[in-house]
């Protein structure tokens, strides 16, 4: 019944095949590749990325294959070798992403942490803000990749080592997030600027790391309430090397994509102002009592958040999740073999029409009831992956977003300084960013 | 002929965040051991249902449903 994996529609060539296949269009324009493979394949389609074929699915059925395989059939970390000089070479983890994924759950991401984290978020978006003044302008990928370099490094990592970072060091984390050229799947060394850069940026970490460490063994041990994962990692010998490299991968996760859907999401609530109008009374209303946006942002803000879920649906912050097959698998009719890459696309799926109608248009009303059209399609609704590697941090990424959103339009409105279509994303890189300029106009509300 | 609520939860997708427990303390447990979600009232009350309807929206593995079904129905 099962066809074989050769009779895979493969997607035509945009951009001449180099030598290396479709790898020359998926570094310039891997949007309209991934969308192709559905255009042109349906729902099961191949491309080609240096010596391997990349299976992508799209679809309700052949996604939840996907994101239903074993830990043991589909391996994540294989998938990624762009990451392996980011998080270091010589970092040796004993676990697995799944068994990490679990780690960082049962711990900094734990249901009874989020209130602790939400007092953190807002107190770290208030100290940001305190600098604006009543107007002025700020460049949204600088501004809150600062952000949420301090949340993310406060939450996970701990408060005492947030207090030693400064924009420093989300300049060159920001370098290593530029270093993932998808060249990597040809050679994750190549001499080219992005990977030098990337590479400078590691060891310029490690050496604010090691200056942080060297502070601390000056000081001395302190008590266990004063202690964070830096003592903790310290008190067993970790080295700068290896101590940065689970720091880097810790807040890997948690910072480009809620960097990214922060602006994103403050540009579309500036593209439609009725949406925006729609959310700051929203908002309004809910503090007019004086409540805390630590107590708030844990709660329901309905209209807050069926924008961010539309901004999540258009923009993703992953475009493409990959995984290298260890035992054969089926897929969408056909039989898959070891050492192929399979892939599912948020862009592609979150788009597709018959289950989002109008899927182009920016529409929040989808999540509200009855459509719930996240809940309805659960396997094509997927800016979180789905499964059970569905993102742990969705929560406390919601969370956040609520938190600053709620910082931001209480006291501020927001205009474009450039015309709307000109914030895009550079896509050039796995991990996607914004094109800077997306400089933005704020102004202290009058009320 | 009256409707009833018929809640579901996928153990291959609960990833142990306990926020059902939260929203519904009556409808979900936990299974320590395994970590993962218990449901303890298969077709709790009508008086349950926004409680309900918050845990599966707000489920962050995505992993709960709620179904009507006519009493009469089979299960």
């Amino acid at each position: 019944m099962s066809k074989p994996q050769a009779d895979i529609p493969e997607v035509s060539y945009a951009v001449p095949d180099d030598g290396y296949g479709h790898l020359a269009e998926l570094r310039t324009d891997p949007i309209s590749l991934l969308m192709r493979v559905r255009e042109e394949c349906g729902d099961i389609g191949r491309f080609r990325l240096a010596e391997r074929d990349v299976v992508m699915v799209s679809g309700a059925e052949a996604n939840e294959q996907f994101f239903r395989a074993p830990d043991s059939t589909l391996d994540q970390a294989a998938a990624y070798p762009f990451m392996t000089p980011i998080f270091g070479e010589g970092v040796v983890f004993d676990a697995s992403p799944e068994e990490r994924q679990q780690m960082l759950k049962n711990q900094a991401l734990r249901g009874d942490m989020m209130r602790g984290h939400a007092a953190t978020i807002e107190a770290e978006i208030n100290r940001m803000v305190s600098q604006w003044g009543d107007e002025g302008e700020i460049d949204l990928l600088d501004w809150f990749a600062e952000l949420t370099i301090y949340t993310t490094s406060s939450c996970l990592i701990g408060k005492p080592f947030r207090e030693e970072l400064d924009a420093s060091f989300a300049e060159h984390y920001h370098h290593l997030e530029k270093g993932t050229d998808a060249l990597a799947y040809v050679d994750a060394y190549a001499d080219i600027e992005s990977f030098r850069q990337r590479d400078a940026a590691r060891v310029a970490l490690v050496a604010l790391v090691q200056a942080i460490i060297d502070k601390r063994v000056a000081r001395g041990t302190v008590p266990k309430e004063e202690r964070d994962l830096l003592d903790v990692l310290i008190s067993v010998d970790y080295g700068a090397d290896l101590i940065t490299g689970i720091f880097i991968s810790m807040m890997f996760a948690g910072h480009h994509t809620s960097s990214g859907t922060a602006a994103w999401g403050l540009i579309e609530l500036m593209r439609h102002p009725e949406q925006m109008s729609d959310v700051v009374a929203e908002l309004d209303d809910l503090y007019a009592d004086g409540s805390d946006i630590s107590f708030q942002a844990l709660r329901s803000i309905p209209r807050l958040e069926a924008v961010l879920k539309e901004t999540l649906r258009l923009h993703p912050p992953l475009i493409i999740l990959l995984r290298l097959v260890q035992e054969e698998i089926e897929l969408a009719g056909h039989t898959i073999a070891p050492g192929t890459m399979v892939a599912a696309s948020p862009k592609v799926s979150n788009r597709i029409g018959e289950d989002f109608p109008e899927p182009e248009s920016f529409d929040p009303g989808r999540y509200l009831d009855p459509r719930q059209e996240d809940l309805v399609n659960r396997w094509t609704w997927i800016p979180f992956g789905a499964g059970k590697h569905r993102c742990v941090g969705s929560a406390f990424a919601m969370m956040q977003l609520k938190a600053i959103f709620s910082v931001i339009l209480r006291d501020y409105e927001f205009e474009m300084t450039q015309p709307s279509e000109d914030y895009r994303d550079d896509v050039s890189k796995m991990v996607i960013q914004l094109q800077q300029p997306c400089r933005v106009k704020y102004k202290r509300r009058s009320r | 002929m009256t409707a009833t609520m018929r809640v579901r939860a996928d153990l291959d997708l609960c990833q142990g965040h306990q926020m059902c427990q939260g929203e519904a303390p009556d409808v979900f447990g936990f299974d320590e051991d395994a970590d993962l979600v218990v449901v303890l009232q298969e077709h709790p009350e009508e008086s349950l249902r926004p409680q309900v309807l918050a845990a599966v929206k707000y489920c962050p593995a995505m992993a709960l449903g709620l179904l009507d079904q006519r009493k009469d129905a089979d299960d």
